[in-house]
């Protein structure tokens, strides 16, 4: 059990993919989940993460290429034969049995004793702040106490890699952020790793040591979250990661008189009066205020470049500021080293 | 089904008194003639069914209770009717299971055919059973009076146990393999005990079926009587009439207390039993 390989890879990926018919869910995959990390899947809908995470378990087989766990190829091992479980979308608790047996169901079927899956089960209640909640129906807990009862069934088997299927998908704002920070912090204790597939980029910059990109079956860019946010590879990338301007290369020829596609982050940006000087080093254009989005944190301005083209502006609410009013011109500036070049 | 078809602003109020009466009318229709069934178990009058009774009585339970065929017939019944249970949870279940798990050719076509006993008028599956029982020179005898309820008891388990399954959510059988559950053993403490009570529902129906079906058994039957075909031979008959009546109340008992308990099972689910025939 959680056994630890030389090269501490947990699970890899090489070539792998997943064909249905004509669609190519998973696309010619490779990478390593390192042990003990923290390792996100990020995509849209359809772009394969959940596949992904589905071949890991064994609830699907690769078309072609190896997925191993631990140096050993998964082909063929049915999911009651690996060492992972999985926490899932839908919490999937048993509906007929009491929380205590849930979260004892693993440890029932590999026929520990009675009194000790008890003791165990109760112990991992404990870890997840449900102590004393194991005599009831999981249709008497609310959606974030079903989402821990799945985490302790899941943990319970202390498996060597435990995934995460959009576990906080279900739950609300608040609990959503509570509960990223119980993860992170679960994580941590156990020591275990996790596999967390999500469609929110903002859980998985939160909560992640490293975020794998998909996009149709591919992955764009596997990194750090910061890297990620600071240094998107692709298009693609840096739309789905954060909120960014993208330039088209035309626009981009304009303002730096490379042409390519680049990307500039709103809270990057500057305003400024215009015909102000902006400091050296940075790359300046004036443009006039389309529309102004007051966020309460923040104020979102949409400026239409002179000259064709729109940026979006965020400006932090941090004192009293002389606002620029709808339709006034405005002077916008960065420093060059923010804006990104993109592959594509 | 519990829908709310009717509009929801009209839920405080109450029906209109056009449409109570029609509820009313409805009700008596179908349980008035029960209601006499009963009554003329208690008439003094053994011979005809006049109206109202001449006197009334408790004297036919007792002849009713000291008549050996009666017992034959009844216990007869119970027999047919706890083997045809039987195997209709056996079959059912299975036929739902497979027809859940696994998509094949063919798959809309094979549950048609299990569906089919239940829509075909009992008097086809009835000859046909038979020409199949000469056909295979087998003697016709309880198993083959059991063979025949089967037919439709099967689907009433299938039924139920269908919907159930479709209701609960796939994932639960791969949370079990998940958590290091084989094959039979996710069927033993994931989908046997979510099906419990469906299983169950399904059967308790099955029996109030066969116990008073007299259409399939009048074909598949020997010289052996079942209860209701009992029951109809006593009516030809002009001696002890109410004797029939005081039976027809015991068939009331027996088939009400399945039917209610079937329907206990599975009120707190969307599929609730008996909503087929």
């Amino acid at each position: 059990m959680g056994g630890v390989n030389q090269d501490g890879v947990a699970v890899s990926f090489r070539e792998v993919s997943r064909h249905y018919g004509a669609v190519k869910a998973v696309d010619g995959v490779s990478f390593d989940i390192l042990d003990g990390e923290f390792f996100a899947m990020l995509g849209p809908s359809g772009s394969g993460k959940t596949t992904c995470l589905r071949l890991i378990a064994g609830f699907e087989q690769p078309t072609s290429g190896i997925v191993s766990i631990h140096g050993k190829d998964m082909a063929g091992v049915p999911p009651y034969d690996r060492d992972v479980n999985t926490v899932f979308q839908d919490y999937a608790l048993f509906p007929h049995m009491n929380v205590l047996d849930n979260v004892a169901y693993g440890l029932m079927i590999r026929k520990v004793p009675a009194a000790e899956r008890r003791r165990q089960a109760e112990e991992m209640l404990e870890m997840v702040a449900l102590g004393g909640f194991g005599g009831r129906k999981p249709s008497q807990l609310s959606g974030g106490q079903r989402q821990r009862v799945a985490l302790a069934r899941a943990l319970v088997n202390h498996p060597s890699v435990l995934l995460l299927d959009e576990p906080l998908g279900a739950l609300d704002l608040k609990l959503r952020e509570q509960m990223q920070v119980e993860l992170k912090a679960i994580q941590r204790r156990v020591g275990i790793t996790f596999v967390y597939v999500t469609h929110d980029q903002g859980e998985a910059l939160s909560m992640s040591d490293r975020v794998a990109v998909f996009n149709q079956g591919r992955i764009e860019q596997m990194a750090r979250p910061n890297e990620l946010y600071e240094n998107p590879a692709t298009a693609f990338v840096a739309g789905f990661v954060g909120v960014s301007n993208l330039l088209a290369p035309a626009v981009a020829e304009r303002l730096t008189g490379r042409k390519a596609h680049c990307s500039i982050r709103p809270e990057k940006i500057h305003l400024a009066a215009p015909g102000a000087t902006a400091p050296a080093n940075a790359m300046a254009v004036e443009g006039r205020v389309a529309a102004i989005l007051y966020l309460g944190a923040s104020t979102r301005y949409d400026v239409a470049l002179d000259g064709g083209g729109e940026i979006t502006v965020n400006v932090q609410n941090r004192d009293q500021h002389a606002e620029p009013a709808e339709g006034e011109r405005v002077l916008l500036w960065w420093e060059a080293r923010h804006l990104m070049q993109l592959a594509g | 089904m519990r829908s709310k078809a009717i509009a929801p602003d009209r839920s405080k109020g109450s029906a209109s008194w056009g449409l109570k009466a029609a509820a009313w009318f409805g009700v008596l229709f179908l349980n008035l003639p029960i209601l006499f069934i009963v009554l003329y178990g208690f008439t003094t009058d053994d011979a005809s069914y006049t109206f109202p009774p001449p006197g009334l009585t408790t004297e036919w339970f007792v002849v009713t209770w000291n008549r050996p065929d009666f017992w034959a017939a009844f216990w007869l019944s119970v027999r047919v009717a706890f083997a045809a249970m039987a195997i209709a949870i056996v079959l059912g279940t299975c036929a739902a299971a497979a027809m859940y798990r696994f998509s094949f050719f063919g798959k809309e076509s094979v549950t048609l055919l299990i569906l089919l006993p239940i829509a075909l008028p009992g008097i086809i599956t009835g000859i046909s059973l038979r020409s199949a029982f000469a056909l295979g020179e087998i003697p016709f005898s309880y198993f083959t009076i059991v063979l025949g309820h089967a037919t439709f008891c099967i689907v009433v388990v299938y039924n139920n146990a269908i919907a159930r399954l479709r209701r609960s959510s796939p994932a639960l059988i791969e949370a079990s393999m998940d958590l290091g559950a084989n094959s039979f053993q996710t069927f033993r403490h994931v989908i046997l005990p979510n099906l419990a009570t469906a299983i169950l529902a399904g059967g308790m129906l099955a029996f109030a079926l066969s116990f008073d079906e007299i259409i399939v058994t009048t074909f598949t039957a020997g010289q052996q009587e079942t209860l209701p075909i009992w029951m109809f031979g006593e009516l030809a008959r002009p001696r002890q009439r109410p004797v029939t009546n005081v039976a027809a109340i015991f068939v009331m008992i027996i088939t009400f207390v399945p039917i209610l308990l079937a329907y206990y099972l599975t009120r707190d689910t969307d599929d609730v039993a008996g909503s087929g025939k």
